[in-house]
């Protein structure tokens, strides 16, 4: 029923690839300390230049792409990759999102241009900075600015077995009452982002008494325009408001911003 | 040393006595010394919280709480009281029923072989002080659930199994309480080891203690006490009967689970989903609230295998989500859910309904939704009294 170890060379063939980002999700896998080493059994990390210059071409059977497309180049470095790879997920915000540099979709791209380069002509970039989803199919999507890790590695094991990860799309609120925490919203009026946050870094924020900043993105299910009234009462201007939900996943939480509960005659109600 | 009830008593054993603070420390101390795990309230990051204590010095002696829907703040009350609150983030739900239990785990040998491992819980031996009626009556509620019925919880009966039982009757109910129209409080009925009454007037700080079970009476007799007085009797009755008359909130004067089932298609439901943010609290909050779901883990090398159970809400899309998609795919059949589970079927599928009063859910509610506001709109629009809640 269980077949023998499969010798070093048919291994799955891990691929790490970054385009727009900060490099700080690919991190995260350096990150797993006490599970690198299972890891590195487990499949042949083939090419994660982060870690290693040592890069070998694909295909890969997984591949985890971080960050946004954001340059001409990386419109066809992601279908190559794409090409290229069995399974791919994204990690993080930015290529979940398009990242905090998607503030640019919002803004004249080549009035920035002007104002930060010297030489704006040497700088070849697109006028919006786009989720990796908006090019090429992506199997799963592993959100988080940074990703947290134990999901990572969940997602990788995951892959291994042949299953769904075990990622919950619920709110921050489910993760930060299963942790015990008194609600920083509730108790203390702190403006919070957590009852429309998708869940995954396990409450850290509300943890250490301060309110979720939205880093994981929109949860499943949102309604802000009920949130957005309690985030003034607990003193957010409506400028404040804007920044808060206007930041890594700026183009994810802009989707939702005005969208209330649904469409409350849908049916699906038994 | 003792009072004319312990005639009636079991050998050594005391129905009825006067506790004061150092007699409370006593409680606490012997129960340790039996080997329990004492959890209580206490104050920890701006709420009185319920944690395991130490000693009585850890009680939030002093301390009361202002509630209103969708707000809690932690006030001082110059009283010393240690029980003058209500309506905390946790139930004793997370001690009985906690977040995450293992199932069962599996291992696959170098042959290939399985071998299966059932989760065997280990006992605790739990004495949880200061539950409030409203509580009391919500773990027989979880006693129906996790327990009565054909299958029996093992994870539920590990914990639940002996537990000591004090019980602290209610004299300050917050503004969000409504256990009089829910039929659990503020009085203590039945269904404890021991019972507190707390008193604070011009004769001092003191708890009326009676006993409902043997170990409670021999409990009682190991304490610190002295013989209860018709002044603290007289000031205990008459502080819970106050309490009856002081609710904060009340639900509509009609059989609940007949509105439930009348009012599916109200307007109402649109009102209350445009509130909803469907992020779960209240369900977490609640002291019944008990469903979960179940998580299969594995390891890198995929060799070992683990299931847990975790809790889960109505309120998340993927409850319900069977092949080809959710089926309580909008907020407003998720909170009709909730909402008509927990005041209406839950009497057809356990005998009682699922609400004991105790406000938790409209003070944890970050948008405020008052699910006794939403029953009186409800009734309100079938056509019943006009009356404001």
């Amino acid at each position: 029923m269980h077949p023998p170890d499969p010798p070093q060379s048919v291994r799955p063939r891990l691929g790490v690839f970054k385009f727009a980002s900060c490099d700080g999700c690919q991190l995260t896998l350096l990150d797993c300390e006490d599970e690198l080493l299972a890891l590195a059994g487990e499949v042949d990390i083939a090419h994660f230049a982060e870690a290693s210059s040592d890069t070998a071409p694909g295909p890969y059977d997984l591949a985890l792409v971080e960050g946004s497309v954001s340059t001409p180049e990386h419109l066809d470095r992601i279908r190559r990759i794409r090409d290229e790879s069995r399974h791919l997920v994204t990690i993080g915000a930015c290529a979940t999102a398009g990242g905090v540099q998607a503030l640019r979709n919002y803004a004249d791209v080549e009035e920035y241009l002007a104002t930060v380069y010297a030489r704006p002509e040497y700088i070849a970039t697109l006028a919006t900075s786009t989720p990796i989803s908006a090019h090429v199919r992506v199997d799963f999507e592993l959100r988080g600015c940074p990703i947290d890790r134990g999901q990572l590695v969940e997602v990788i094991t995951a892959f291994l077995a042949g299953r769904k990860p075990g990622i919950p799309n619920h709110s921050v609120c489910f993760a930060c009452k299963r942790r015990g925490n008194v609600c920083v919203t509730v108790a203390h009026g702190t403006p919070c982002l957590g009852p429309v946050t998708h869940a995954g870094c396990g409450a850290l924020c509300p943890t250490y008494g301060r309110g979720c900043y939205g880093c994981f993105g929109p949860a499943a299910t949102t309604n802000l325009p009920a949130l957005i009234p309690l985030l003034h009462r607990d003193g957010m201007s409506a400028e404040d408001t804007g920044r808060f939900l206007h930041t890594y996943n700026v183009t994810a939480f802009t989707a939702v911003e005005t969208q209330g509960p649904g469409p409350a005659h849908e049916e699906g109600t038994p | 040393m003792t009072g004319p009830a312990e005639n009636r008593l079991p050998p050594g054993g005391v129905t009825e006595a006067v506790l004061d603070r150092s007699g409370l420390a006593a409680l606490v101390t012997a129960l340790r010394r039996r080997g329990r795990t004492v959890i209580g309230p206490t104050v920890r990051d701006g709420a009185i919280v319920l944690d395991e204590l130490d000693s009585a010095t850890a009680l939030p002696y002093g301390w009361g709480v202002e509630l209103e829907a969708g707000t809690y703040r932690l006030r001082r009350r110059d009283d010393g009281a240690a029980f003058a609150h209500s309506a905390g983030p946790q139930s004793w739900k997370s001690f009985l029923h906690p977040e995450r239990v293992r199932q069962w785990s599996a291992d696959r040998g170098p042959g290939g072989d399985l071998t299966v491992r059932e989760e065997r819980p280990e006992r605790v031996s739990y004495a949880f002080l200061g539950v409030r009626p409203c509580d009391l009556r919500a773990i027989r509620i979880l006693d129906r659930v996790m327990a009565g019925g054909r299958y029996h919880d093992p994870a539920y009966l590990s914990r639940r199994t002996g537990a000591f039982l004090i019980v602290v009757e209610c004299t300050e109910p917050g503004a969000t309480c409504f256990c009089v129209s829910m039929g659990t409080g503020p009085a203590a009925d039945a269904g404890y080891d021991l019972a507190l009454t707390e008193v604070v007037d011009a004769e001092g700080h003191r708890f009326l203690c009676r006993s409902g079970t043997e170990e409670g009476a021999a409990v009682l007799a190991e304490l610190p006490r002295r013989a209860a007085d018709d002044t603290t009797r007289t000031a205990a009755v008459l502080g819970v009967r106050e309490a009856a008359e002081r609710m904060g909130r009340s639900m509509p004067p009609v059989d609940l689970r007949t509105l439930m089932r009348d009012t599916l298609e109200a307007d109402r439901w649109d009102d209350v989903t445009a509130r909803c943010l469907s992020c779960g609290n209240c369900t977490m909050v609640c002291p019944t609230c008990f469903c979960t779901t179940t998580e299969d883990v594995t390891d890198l090398t995929g060799d070992h295998a683990e299931r847990w159970r975790r809790w889960d809400s109505c309120y998340d899309l993927d409850f319900s989500l069977l092949h080809g998609g959710p089926v309580r795919a909008t907020p407003r059949s998720r909170y009709r859910q909730w909402l008509t589970h927990k005041l209406g079927t839950w009497h057809d599928q356990f005998d009682s309904s699922g609400c004991v009063g105790c406000g938790r859910c409209i003070v944890w509610c970050p948008t405020g939704i008052d699910l006794t506001e939403e029953a009186h709109a409800l009734h309100r629009e079938a056509g019943g009294s006009q009356e404001a809640p």
